[in-house]
């Protein structure tokens, strides 16, 4: 650095040009990765690494997808996983979210329901399938409740310990300045305050929702999942790929999407 | 005095559910337009005396008489805190226009007393940054900006510049001092910086022991504007330190 002092324009241009050179390599080596991992998958399709017929061709894949689309099947199960999908986790959200602040800022209501929370929390979402079934039939709304229980839970703990550790000076200010009341005082310090827990919770729950979403249609109600499971029952696999990736592309949109909302609403952080 | 100034009548303060006092009989009082400042030592109660003037703690015991009637658009009382406290969520115009809701004014009129006190904190082109964007020295004179805002009748100011560096707050006090000269205002200027309060104050006290008291309160011996190294000055300073 020290040598380079007086020509101050030429070591920033390096700087960028070295930058530039370490993200085209980490791409080529990204790229590298994911050609290799299709190398072995094609080498565990010629060789039977599996039981025969249970690894499909990678490079059926494409034609598989044409399939499943041109059949009719694709589009409207994913319409239907995004239906479960957005109830679900706009659902487990809203609910996780007012409980958790409820949690948080009474005194009364998390004395009354912290032992009930430690109960409840550890059941997996996927046990409750069964009074899914039970109450909502095979359903729309079946498939729904038990994604939005796993995002319940998310945003609970996110809201909850948000909230909590909203540095109490803030409230004093808030006195200080006519602020004091309850309506001013959530809307002006405990909700920004807390914001950045409360989003990545949701952020969070976006993600977790994906991952239930597919057990939970495995009960029978139309989507991505049911169609992964009957053509697992015909042993059409590359299939079955295809409704992988699906996931895979539409969960990377909806994170992305979030992301964006996410560093609006935080770009008052350093 | 106790109508437009601030009195302060045997006023205790006890933590509540613990048998320590902080203090139990205080006495004193601020006139209208006057720059007091408190001294004592750490945990003496001083921020405690000033929470309770700002009411955001009530005393255990005592009253204390604030200004009577506030003017529309006006606060009794404005805080200037030691750690700024400047929300991070928010812009620096939208931190200084916090006081300001609720006061009955519109937005035009809350949108020109930001601006009026952002330059009279010599902040003026800063209203669209985020205070992470800004020095410690200036999120003080934010701070400032905001509780100038509400234009109390009563500044409450506790230790806001010992947190900066010595440059920095040897140019905050001379300003300070241009402002309250040009606004109709009390201060309280809660402080452990002897020199300070000797330089800044027309009046000082001091608060001592436990429960403590006021064992002094004198008005400074020399008109502004001062020279810090008056030696009638430093010679106040020298009888503040040995009444701590």
């Amino acid at each position: 650095m020290a040598a380079t002092h007086g020509t101050s324009a030429a070591p920033a241009q390096d700087r960028q040009l070295s930058r530039g050179l370490a993200r085209t390599r980490r791409i080529v080596l990204g790229l590298s990765g994911v050609a290799l991992f299709i190398v072995l998958w094609k080498l565990a399709y010629v060789f039977n690494w599996a039981p025969r017929g249970t690894i499909p061709d990678p490079f059926a894949v494409p034609a598989a997808l044409w399939a499943e689309y041109n059949g009719g099947r694709l589009l409207p199960a994913i319409g239907s996983s995004l239906i479960h999908y957005v109830w679900g986790l706009g659902v487990g959200t809203a609910l996780g979210f007012a409980v958790g602040l409820l949690a948080a800022s009474a005194r009364w209501f998390d004395d009354i329901h912290y032992m009930l929370a430690r109960i409840l929390r550890p059941i997996p979402p996927l046990a409750w399938v069964v009074f899914a079934i039970a109450w909502f039939q095979v359903s729309h709304a079946g498939a729904a409740f038990v994604i939005s229980i796993g995002v319940f839970w998310v945003n609970y703990f996110a809201t909850a310990s948000g909230v909590r550790d909203v540095d109490p000076r803030y409230y004093e200010l808030a006195r200080a300045f006519g602020h004091g009341g309850f309506i001013k005082r959530v809307t002006s310090i405990t909700l920004p305050g807390a914001a950045p827990s409360i989003l990545s919770g949701i952020r969070t729950g976006v993600g977790q929702a994906w991952m239930t979403l597919i057990a939970a249609e495995l009960l029978g109600v139309p989507g991505m999942g049911q169609e992964m499971n009957s053509a697992a029952g015909v042993g059409a696999y590359d299939a079955v790929v295809v409704y992988m990736l699906a996931i895979s592309l539409i969960y990377t949109l909806s994170d992305g999407l979030f992301a964006l909302v996410e560093n609006r609403a935080l770009r008052w952080r350093p | 005095m106790s109508r437009s100034g601030l009195r302060l009548k045997d006023v205790g303060y006890r933590y509540p559910g613990s048998d320590s006092t902080v203090f139990d009989s205080l006495d004193f009082s601020i006139a209208a337009g006057e720059f007091v400042a408190l001294v004592g030592g750490s945990g003496v109660g001083k921020s405690t005396v000033l929470r309770c003037v700002a009411g955001l703690i009530s005393p255990s015991s005592g009253t204390i008489d604030g200004p009577a009637q506030t003017d529309k658009g006006t606060r009794q009382s404005a805080v200037v805190f030691q750690d700024t406290r400047l929300l991070p969520w928010r812009r620096l115009d939208a931190n200084v226009s916090y006081g300001l809701t609720g006061l009955g004014l519109s937005r035009a009129e809350r949108d020109a007393r930001v601006e009026e006190v952002l330059d009279l904190v010599g902040m003026a082109s800063y209203g669209q940054r985020w205070p992470h964007e800004i020095s410690g020295g200036q999120a003080q004179r934010v701070g400032l900006a905001r509780a100038l805002a509400v234009r109390p009748k009563i500044l409450l100011m506790d230790e806001p510049f010992s947190a900066v560096d010595a440059l920095t707050r040897s140019r905050l006090q001379d300003e300070l001092l241009a402002i309250w000269t040009r606004l109709n205002m009390a201060v309280l200027f809660v402080t452990h910086d002897i020199a300070e309060a000797a330089y800044l104050a027309e009046r000082v006290c001091v608060m001592r022991g436990s429960p403590a008291r006021i064992v002094l309160d004198e008005a400074v011996p020399v008109d502004y504007p001062r020279e810090r190294e008056d030696s009638t000055l430093q010679r106040f300073a020298q009888r503040i330190a040995d009444a701590l």
